[in-house]
């Protein structure tokens, strides 16, 4: 239960940061950021990283702000920084309710928002957050700087399009309009454990009627992504019962579950199904 | 071969300087390098919480974090809670609430509860549910615990209001 010798470097710069990386990244080097998801893999010896590169030394990662119309939220922003809301009106208390179900108070004091994302665990709350809202990914590397769209970001379990010499500075989110109606459902076993399903659902009213819906889903497939069908039985339709009865129906029937030892694909078909409607009853006027 | 890093740790209030290999956890180094052995080591993968200490106030895995990342910071354990032969007031409502059988958790459960109630000493019940459920305990049930925290809530508020001015 020892994680294995590496190197560590702890550069003060983001161009220190990628140009340490650039150079380990061949050699198997690691971004240490939280550690809270790392540094448990590597006492399992799952992961035996040669070199750590730590950039909680770097104060411009700690960059939480407003930019126009974005939430920027820096690599070093740790998940303790949600429990208040960050910004007015929805956003804001979406995240602050999202933030209670990641793991415990003592791994969110210490677990940074951009290293989930760069993780990509698929019960991971902020990857879902991100998939919902087509966040943007900020990656830096020495060679420069790419924004990549959330539909592109996730791969696969624990993978992402992130290259091993780049750096995810910093994620933006979309400041969502005063008039959005949101909800955000998990389900798990235990207080703080990882969800076997959960979902996020938004949209805003026009004469009555539901219109730029989002749904999506995360815990239950490889990656969290928007579900298109559940958003069509949305679009249009008056928010109640029968219209979200039917997006978490559609939800449910084009899911591909994971299926392990301990949960079956038929049962989080089941769950995506209520955390689905769930979410969008929360998400009613 | 990687090179042993010089560092001085700061556990309660006292320095300590240790040379430590980078992939020596927090823990290991507070244990056996600084003789401090009030942490404890339980899962050695956050999940338990049995090594719980503050860094700079919060409340953090101390498996979870390598030594040399605690450098300049601020790092409290439970053999700095009491004021001499004072018992600090969730130490006192420990035991008389019976929060203890064992006594293998404890230490992480007393700092764990000391970052969250010096930072929000009117925690509201659901909020502190929330906090205590960080931490794994196999004898008490819990719901002793739960009692020995909000009792202790109130003695530190009724010792602040006495003491304008004294953090803890």
């Amino acid at each position: 239960m020892k994680p294995a010798p590496f190197r560590y470097h702890a550069p003060k710069t983001i161009e220190e940061a990628v140009e340490t990386l650039a150079e380990v990244a061949g050699d198997d080097g690691r971004v240490l950021a939280g550690g809270q998801s790392l540094v448990p893999i590597m006492a399992f010896r799952l992961a035996k990283p040669a070199h750590l590169v730590d950039i909680n030394g770097v104060e411009a990662l700690r960059r939480l702000a407003i930019d126009g119309d974005k939430l920027s939220i820096g690599a070093c922003v740790r998940h303790a920084a949600f429990h208040k809301p960050v910004v007015d009106g929805p956003l804001g208390r979406l995240l602050a309710k999202v933030v209670r179900h990641i793991a415990h108070y003592p791994i969110r004091t210490r677990g940074t928002f951009c290293g989930s994302i760069a993780h990509a665990d698929p019960a991971s709350e902020w990857c879902l957050v991100a998939a919902a809202l087509d966040a943007e990914m900020v990656a830096r590397s020495a060679g420069g700087t790419r924004t990549i769209a959330a539909r592109d970001f996730f791969q696969g379990i624990m993978t992402t399009a992130l290259n091993e010499n780049e750096l995810l500075t910093e994620v933006r989110l979309p400041i969502l309009p005063a008039d959005t109606y949101c909800g955000f459902y998990e389900f798990n076993r235990r207080a703080g454990d990882f969800a076997i399903a959960m979902a996020l659902a938004n949209y805003r009213l026009q004469d009555g009627k539901m219109v730029e819906p989002r749904v999506a889903v995360g815990g239950a497939e490889p990656l969290p992504r928007r579900i298109a069908e559940a958003e069509r039985a949305l679009a249009g339709q008056a928010p109640g019962k029968p219209a979200f009865e039917a997006a978490a129906e559609a939800a449910a029937k084009v899911v591909e579950p994971l299926d392990d030892a301990i949960t079956s694909a038929e049962y989080r078909r089941d769950l995506v199904r209520t955390v689905t409607r769930r979410a969008l009853e929360q998400a009613s006027p | 071969m990687i090179e042993k890093r010089e560092i001085t740790l700061t556990i309660n209030g006292r320095k300590y300087d240790v040379r430590v290999d980078p992939r020596r956890t927090l823990v290991d180094t507070i244990r056996d390098d600084c003789g401090q052995t009030g942490t404890h080591i339980g899962c050695e993968h956050g999940v338990c919480g049995a090594c719980t200490v503050l860094l700079d106030g919060e409340p953090v895995r101390s498996c979870l974090m390598f030594a040399v990342q605690a450098e300049g910071r601020q790092i409290r354990t439970v053999e700095g809670l009491a004021n001499g032969n004072e018992l600090h007031p969730l130490q006192q409502a420990f035991i008389d609430n019976h929060g203890l059988q064992c006594g293998f958790c404890t230490p992480g459960f007393l700092m764990l509860a000391t970052g969250v109630l010096e930072r929000e000493p009117d925690i509201s019940d659901e909020d502190l549910l929330d906090v205590l459920s960080s931490n794994l305990c196999r004898c008490t049930g819990y719901q002793n615990i739960i009692k020995a925290v909000r009792a202790a809530a109130v003695t530190m508020r009724e010792k602040a209001r006495a003491t304008p001015g004294a953090t803890r």
